[in-house]
């Protein structure tokens, strides 16, 4: 449904442009949740936003049904908006603190010229008790709801509206663990009922082991493998992959883990040439600084952007 | 003063805002003041006229306030009727009665029995028969009432002092209100539209702003207003061309900082439009820094309106005004009552805005709301 291609956004820095997405490839498709994971500052965040045309992307394409999303304006953009909404990392920043919750659910119904007044109020308490919100909501301010309530009124928003795919931007990370738990059931909830699919961007690979069915990894604006999940995290076949899911915590200690990848993640103003992962990677050799890996497929449905794999 | 801060249906918010404006008891009180000496300076014509409040005359009951009765109506011959003209007066008495205002002089009417050449002293400082030299009876005179009294003397056109500064500070109070108001208006769009789209027109908009407001602004209102003939409303628009810059800078910042808040995304993200994101999300955190800059805007619009009347560019000649005071003072040293009325109205009225101001900053200062 979502197909995104060559996708690239560049951010003004003062060392020259910053790439923060450098030609990304992905798609999802319909009911179908995918999981983006990467370090901080590794340009998944952009990816998303500059999915929904929050960021301009400057190059590359982004097709919904085909339809390229880039050149859209005026009700054909709105539409596209309609079936694609966000919700954003923190619930603390992303409501008005100076609108009631109902003003903030009418407002997207509003905006979108669905329905009059009464179908709209009927549509807002129906969503409301969907995401498990008690109905006097309405007339509340967003400082009179906890974190995961808030959480839940992000979800409202971008659900009130029957998009076809969510951009879910760390959605959870904000939270706290037992509420994390009780959000990502009901992301799962909602998937079911409407038919959902979601692009659910994360660093927390727990998060995402639990609700994604495929995941891309990215790193540095690129991404570096994408596979099944439960193929993903049983055998990763990049490093860097590698690296990160044995980075995940189990309560196990005698568990065994590989080499933690060393040093921090380089300015994406000054990418290393070749493979952007080998000044960190364990297993480079000298074929990785020089040559791009480009994606190859090593098995159905799983792709790696590596010399070795 | 519960009628001014009785009870409606506020947001929390605004309840402790408003527990804070109160708390500095002296703005409160200034503004209770301010807005008191406005609402008797707005019902002028009521309190200072040359023409009587209501006239019984002949069994018909005439309102000169509302309506110019020709002279003819009481036996004379002027267009306009002379209320003062004893002959008048005896006429309407001798056929009803009429009410006059406390003080029966407008702005602009001379008082042809002033007892010294103008300007003269408060009528207090005369003794009776000095005061009543002039009319034609004498002591006995009726006309040689209270009503006639010059309280705070005449200026040098024989003008009564306690009307004019009544009429000045009417006048000077709606100038800068509308003043402070329309430049706010202007600046905060300007501000708007810079902070929220940024980039190059936030660039060339700014280089502009600096040029702008490094023009020396008084000199070239004085090199304006003395090309035109300045009414009161050519004079706003002067005025307004330099004082629209002062909110511009903080507006800019408020829409800079809060663009990029998460829940504008958001409601980018949901489609909602430039203009209403600007007008529903960041407009409400700029209207804080635009409220507390409010009253002391006003205050300057005052007082540059003070300064060009006093150096005769301002108001047209005959106009209300306590610029014009001031300078009637400074060119009669001899008659303290003027330079002393201006000074005392002028800074009473500067004083009482500047305390409210100082409120109106407490109560939306965050550290006190939130603290």
């Amino acid at each position: 449904m979502l197909s995104v291609e060559g996708l690239e956004v560049r951010y003004a820095h003062r060392d020259g442009a910053l790439r923060a997405v450098d030609g990304v490839d992905l798609t999802v498709g319909r009911g179908e949740t995918v999981g983006l994971v990467g370090e901080s500052g590794c340009g998944k965040s952009t990816l998303g936003k500059a999915i929904l045309r929050l960021v301009e992307p400057i190059g590359g394409r982004v097709a919904i049904d085909g339809v390229d999303v880039a050149g859209l304006k005026g009700d054909r953009l709105l539409a596209f908006r309609r079936r694609v909404q966000f919700v954003f990392q923190d619930p603390y920043a992303s409501l008005n603190p100076r609108r009631t919750i109902g003003e903030i659910l009418d407002g997207a119904l509003a905006v979108h010229r669905l329905g009059d007044r009464p179908t709209r109020r009927h549509r807002v308490r129906e969503i409301l008790d969907r995401v498990g919100l008690p109905a006097d909501a309405v007339d509340r301010l967003p400082h009179e709801f906890s974190g995961g309530q808030r959480q839940r009124i992000g979800i409202a928003r971008a659900l009130v509206l029957s998009p076809d795919l969510i951009v879910l931007d760390e959605p959870v990370s904000a939270l706290d663990v037992s509420i994390q738990a009780q959000i990502l059931n009901l992301l799962v909830d909602l998937k079911r009922e409407f038919g959902l699919a979601y692009l659910f961007v994360s660093h927390d690979l727990s998060v995402v082991r639990y609700i994604a069915d495929r995941v891309l990894v990215m790193y540095l604006g690129r991404i570096v493998e994408c596979a099944d999940h439960h193929v993903l995290f049983g055998e990763p076949r990049h490093p860097y992959t590698r690296a990160l899911v044995d980075a995940v915590p189990l309560p196990d200690p005698r568990r065994p883990r590989a080499a933690i990848v060393a040093g921090d993640i380089p300015s994406a103003a000054r990418p290393p040439s070749g493979c952007r992962f080998h000044p960190r990677c364990p297993l480079a050799i000298g074929r990785c600084a020089d040559e791009v890996p480009s994606m190859r497929e090593i098995a159905p449905g799983h792709a790696v952007a590596c010399h070795l794999a | 003063m519960a009628w001014l801060f009785g009870p409606r249906r506020l947001s929390p918010l605004n309840v402790r805002r408003l527990a804070n404006f109160r708390a500095n008891r002296r703005g409160a009180w200034s503004l209770v003041l301010f807005l008191t000496v406005f609402a008797i300076s707005l019902v002028s014509e009521l309190i200072a006229n040359d023409r009587p409040i209501l006239i019984v005359y002949k069994g018909e009951i005439l309102s000169p306030l509302l309506v110019d009765y020709p002279e003819e109506k009481f036996g004379g011959f002027l267009p306009q009727t002379q209320y003062r003209d004893p002959v008048i007066q005896e006429e309407i008495e001798a056929n009803g009665f009429m009410i006059w205002p406390p003080i029966r002089y407008s702005y602009n009417t001379p008082n042809n029995e002033i007892p010294d050449p103008a300007p003269a002293k408060p009528s207090w400082m005369y003794d009776k028969e000095k005061r009543c030299a002039r009319y034609a009876k004498g002591v006995d005179d009726l006309n040689c009432t209270l009503g006639n009294w010059n309280w705070l003397g005449t200026d040098d056109q024989a003008r009564d002092v306690a009307a004019r500064i009544l009429y000045g500070f009417r006048i000077s109070v709606l100038f800068g209100l509308m003043l402070a108001v329309v430049s706010s208006l202007v600046g905060v769009a300007a501000g708007a539209v810079q902070g929220y789209f940024g980039g190059w027109i936030d660039l060339v908009f700014q280089r502009f702003m600096e040029v702008w407001s490094s023009l020396p602004h008084l000199y070239l209102l004085l090199i304006i207003s003395s090309m035109f003939v300045p009414s009161f409303w050519i004079l706003l628009g002067i005025m307004l061309m330099f004082s629209w810059v002062s909110l511009v800078g903080l507006v800019r910042a408020e829409f800079l900082r809060a663009r990029n808040f998460e829940y504008v995304r958001a409601a980018r993200a949901l489609g909602v439009g430039n203009l209403a994101i600007m007008l529903r999300h960041l407009l409400p955190n700029a209207m804080v820094a635009t409220l507390t800059f409010l009253p002391f805007i006003l205050n300057s619009s005052i007082t540059t309106l003070t300064s060009l009347d006093f150096l005769g560019f301002g108001l047209p000649p005959g106009s209300p005004s306590l610029g014009e005071m001031l300078a009637q003072g400074k060119n009669n040293l001899q008659a303290p009552w003027l330079a002393l009325t201006g000074f005392f109205m002028i800074s009473l009225m500067l004083s009482l805005l500047i305390f409210v101001g100082e409120a109106v900053r407490d109560a939306f200062d965050p550290r006190k709301t939130f603290g």
